[in-house]
């Protein structure tokens, strides 16, 4: 997978970094057991600070994306659920409020938005 | 035995460094610390006093009081053997012109202890550089290179660079901030980087220094910093600083009938008396560059966020 950092924008670059593996684990694109490069590696790859990629793999460790081996590296960790049932509802209704006010603005109705989310939940099957 | 005591982890201390030129402070009260295997961004505006605290770090200056330690001696007595331990390049990037740059490396061989010519060629060779090339046809960015390769031959353990982005073009940015964060990977080599480059600061620093006027008013992890600023849009008509003072306010710019102000630890207090003064709130997102600008723009409106030494 290919990451990419801008500095300058209103996330931190750890998160940056964070956001993307995570996206790339969920669509599928890092598959369970894939190694994840090393800090240094990362680092130099991405022209950032290590201990910036080492906050981003550590946030990912304990959240469960990533597991580390000692003296292997970070790897894509088997899914298991960090978060309460409470949590992951209100992270889910955060990332869904933010896709309707978008669907909302660009003037779609509510079952075209409907049947958007419906294909993208096909795409991922 | 080598026993691990506080100036073993901090590479840079100041306490209450001040230096004044005729009646004016450049540089007032500075409590400063810098921790073994950090990237330390220096930030300010130009006359802020970064370069005259670099130095006073150095010896090259003595302080009007206070003092400074590097590498847990004096500055004003450092030896040479210590000084062969820190690098440093100057705003500028002098090199004699007459010199070709494999010269450059023969005059830094034969001019230091210890020198490593791999160093100096992997250095060059990011730059992009001819080493039968003659530094007066250089561009700025390529001396630049010559500059720091012979400085990151020496094998320092502290590197000093006074605004080395100065200048350059995008290619030797690049390699700028390749070469630190390579310098810095093995988490022994410390680096104080002045820049006026916010974006490359925010790649290759963990934490960040900003003086304004001769003061440090923010001395924190990068993140901490952007975590700790919270911005803004106030609705009213009346600028609000005209009848409310607010604590930890950083900065207010006027956005027409709005307002866009910054507050450094947003207290409940500080949210109260921004709820009674607007007619409308919305919270604005706060990024590196609006964040350090918000401290650059603001004159002496006394409030800040100093951390002191600890992380």
């Amino acid at each position: 997978m290919q990451i990419r950092v801008i500095p300058g924008s209103s996330a931190a670059i750890y998160r940056q970094i964070a956001d993307q593996v995570r996206r790339a684990v969920v669509s599928g694109e890092l598959s369970i057991g894939d190694a994840m490069p090393s800090v240094r590696v990362l680092a130099k790859e991405l022209v950032v600070n290590p201990n910036t990629v080492a906050k981003a793999y550590a946030e990912l460790i304990r959240d469960g994306v990533l597991e580390s081996q000692p003296g292997r590296g970070a790897f894509v960790a088997k899914r298991r659920n960090v978060f309460t049932r409470a949590e992951r509802t209100r992270r889910l209704d955060e990332a869904l409020d933010a896709a309707v006010s978008a669907g909302l603005v660009l003037d779609f109705t509510s079952d075209e938005i409907l049947a958007r989310m419906q294909a993208k939940l096909e795409e991922l099957k | 035995m080598r026993v691990e005591h506080v100036t073993d982890t901090l590479v840079i201390r100041t306490k209450r460094l001040t230096r004044y030129f005729g009646h004016r402070a450049v540089v007032r009260d500075l409590d400063f610390s810098v921790r073994r295997g950090s990237v330390v961004g220096l930030l300010g505006l130009n006359g802020a006093g970064k370069t005259t605290t670099i130095r006073m770090l150095l010896g090259f200056l003595d302080p009007t009081r206070g003092e400074s330690e590097v590498l847990g001696i004096d500055s004003r007595h450092l030896t040479p053997e210590t000084r062969c331990r820190i690098g440093h390049t100057t705003e500028g990037h002098f090199l004699y012109p007459w010199m070709r740059v494999r010269d450059c490396e023969r005059f830094g061989r034969q001019t230091h202890a210890s020198w490593d010519g791999n160093l100096f060629d992997q250095a060059v060779r990011r730059f992009g550089i001819d080493t039968e090339a003659k530094v007066s046809w250089l561009s700025r960015g390529q001396r630049a290179g010559v500059s720091l390769a012979s400085t990151l031959a020496t094998e320092p353990e502290l590197l000093i660079l006074d605004d080395p982005a100065l200048g350059l073009d995008p290619v030797s940015r690049r390699a700028l901030n390749e070469t630190i964060v390579e310098f810095s990977e093995s988490g022994n080599c410390t680096v104080l980087l002045s820049s006026h480059l916010l974006d490359d600061v925010e790649r290759v620093a963990d934490r960040v220094a900003l003086m304004v006027d001769g003061r440090m008013l923010v001395d924190s992890t990068l993140d901490d910093f952007l975590q700790r600023v919270g911005a803004w849009i106030v609705h009213c008509e009346q600028n609000p600083l005209s009848q409310h003072s607010i604590p930890g306010l950083v900065h207010c710019r006027s956005l027409g009938n709005r307002w866009h102000i910054t507050i450094a630890d947003p207290s409940t207090e500080a949210m109260d008396t921004l709820e009674t003064l607007a007619e409308r709130l919305e919270p604005a997102d706060v990024n590196f560059e609006e964040a350090v600008l918000a401290y650059l723009s603001r004159s002496r409106v006394g409030h800040s966020f100093y951390t002191g030494t600890e992380s």
